[in-house]
């Protein structure tokens, strides 16, 4: 049996140039400061190197859905919540102190006024440096999303178990 | 003083976008060249060197540049691959 001893430091350099630690991140909430802080990490994480999945569920859809897209549901009850419930990533609420948009209209002055970038910007910085997006099917049919009311580009529907096959080789998985 | 190769103005941007601009910029270089980011967000003292670390280039030097109102810092990446 051929044995060939390998300095731990050497073999733990070598298995991150082969296989770079990967990101994946649920994004659940739909509030802007919360998917802002996800889309940071994400971006941050790909300019590192790291390839990162994000997997939109719930509100989380809402960020990676056309602006002003409604419920494609037939029966009444979900097509008044998705007249409630509106797409887009720049119609996102603040999680606090969003007065009626108010608040967060403020906000989004003061990130512009700062040249910080909006959520919009981050999502198209994201694509970009190629993070993958993934779109939860079970919610996306929950809350009669069709497909074609997503953004470009925003091509993969899946389930849990494409996230956790995903997630078991992460270094780091988050839930925002 | 260090001597770059290449400058890129990354000042009055935020994180992330410091290192998202320079992960983009150091693209255009060639293997041993260096690249200047200056930025005024004091997190790139620590961030740089971890971006460095992380994608493996190496991390020169860092200056620090009082100037009115905020700081300046100016971090040195060499591309080594």
């Amino acid at each position: 049996m051929n044995v060939t001893n390998v300095e731990p430091v050497t073999a733990l350099a070598e298995l991150q140039e082969t296989k770079p630690a990967k990101v994946t991140i649920v994004v659940l909430s739909g509030d802007m400061d919360r998917v802002m802080a996800a889309f940071i990490i994400a971006t941050g994480a790909a300019a590192m190197g790291m390839p990162v999945t994000m997997f939109f569920t719930f509100w989380g859809l809402n960020v990676i859905r056309k602006k002003g897209t409604t419920s494609s549901a037939k029966d009444w009850l979900r097509k008044m919540f998705g007249f409630l419930n509106k797409g887009g990533a720049d119609n996102l609420p603040l999680s606090r102190f969003h007065f009626g948009g108010l608040g967060t209209t403020m906000m989004k002055k003061v990130m512009r006024d700062n040249r910080m970038p909006s959520v919009p910007e981050l999502l198209e910085t994201a694509q970009d440096l190629g993070v993958n997006m993934i779109a939860c099917t079970t919610t996306l049919g929950l809350m009669g999303i069709s497909k074609d009311t997503l953004l470009d580009g925003i091509d993969q529907l899946a389930g849990v178990s494409t996230y956790l096959a995903e997630a078991k080789d992460g270094a780091v998985n988050l839930f925002i | 003083m260090i001597q770059a190769d290449v400058k890129l103005d990354t000042l009055g941007y935020f994180c992330p976008m410091p290192i998202i601009m320079t992960s983009k910029k150091i693209k255009e270089l060639a293997v041993g060249q260096i690249l200047e980011v200056a930025s005024d967000d004091e997190g790139i003292k620590k961030d740089m060197p971890a971006w460095c670390q992380t994608i493996g280039h190496e991390m020169v030097g860092l200056e620090e540049e009082d100037t009115n109102p905020k700081k300046v810092y100016k971090a040195y990446v060499k591309k080594t691959k």
